[in-house]
């Protein structure tokens, strides 16, 4: 697993409940150079998506002044029992996912 | 006319002054760089941005460029007929004007986002929202960054 997610396990239906997510990944910028002055290529997170039962409640488009290891938090609405599924993918086909589950009573 | 003491603070005085003035007529100008303003038109399109409603959290003095906590959050109802659909954040000086977009919509609940990002020099960062009924409202802040990312070497 390269991500930590951060969901609460259990909420009451109508509760407004934080999500947290962090992945591992360098985020090099592609503005950076190494000593014998060749351009370090760019190899970022582009893209955050997080689904909630199958349907999409949150997504964010980073660039690379999003620091390393790209770290998230946003909210949602409980409504219902389930699965929170979030996926990254980036430069070079750089793709990662991870899910999280929730029991609303 | 001898030089009395009077005389001498008196235009001392008037040069501080004028010396002052331009300190003080550059603030309002603001320059934002054109690539800035591109990527935020880029974004808003025509529409009038307004002050107002987003609030910007960031320390006002950050050690380590790369890596800053930030939280941008929206003062919205999050109701059917108002809440907030995005959230964009932008530069002013790092190599790229954008940050961040970031997508809520009206089952978020609360319009809130927190993220960690890179500040290449001092500069202005600022936080753009798009609500549901499709104004913009803005803040911005100044951060001072003693360690800058994005520039260094690498080994």
């Amino acid at each position: 697993m390269t991500a930590l997610i951060n969901v609460p396990a259990k909420a009451r239906r109508g509760d407004i409940i934080e999500i947290r997510t962090l992945t591992s990944h360098i985020m090099e910028t592609g503005f950076r150079h190494t000593a014998d002055g060749a351009l370090v290529p760019r190899d970022i997170v582009t893209s955050f998506t997080c689904r909630y039962n199958g349907t999409e409640i949150f997504s964010a488009d980073l660039f690379p002044a999003i620091a390393a290891n790209p770290y998230l938090s946003f909210f949602t609405v409980a409504k219902e029992s389930g699965k929170f599924e979030f996926e990254w993918t980036g430069d070079n086909g750089y793709s990662s996912s991870a899910s999280a589950s929730i029991t609303v009573e | 006319m001898p030089t009395t003491r009077r005389r001498f603070l008196g235009l001392a005085g008037g040069v501080t002054a004028a010396g002052a003035i331009p300190i003080v007529t550059l603030q309002p100008l603001q320059a934002t760089p054109a690539m800035l303003t591109a990527a935020v038109r880029n974004i808003v399109g025509e529409a009038a941005v307004r002050t107002g409603k987003v609030k910007l959290d960031i320390p006002p003095l950050v050690e380590n460029g790369n890596t800053v906590p930030m939280t941008v959050s929206v003062a919205s109802p999050m109701t059917a007929d108002d809440y907030v659909k995005s959230i964009h954040v932008f530069n002013e000086k790092n190599p790229q004007p954008n940050i961040g977009n970031f997508h809520l919509g009206l089952s978020a609940g609360r319009a809130q986002v927190s993220t960690r990002i890179r500040l290449a020099d001092t500069q202005r960062v600022i936080a753009i929202a798009r609500l549901s009924d499709d104004t913009f409202w803005q803040v911005a802040a100044d951060v001072v960054v003693t360690l800058a990312a994005c520039t260094e070497e690498m080994n």
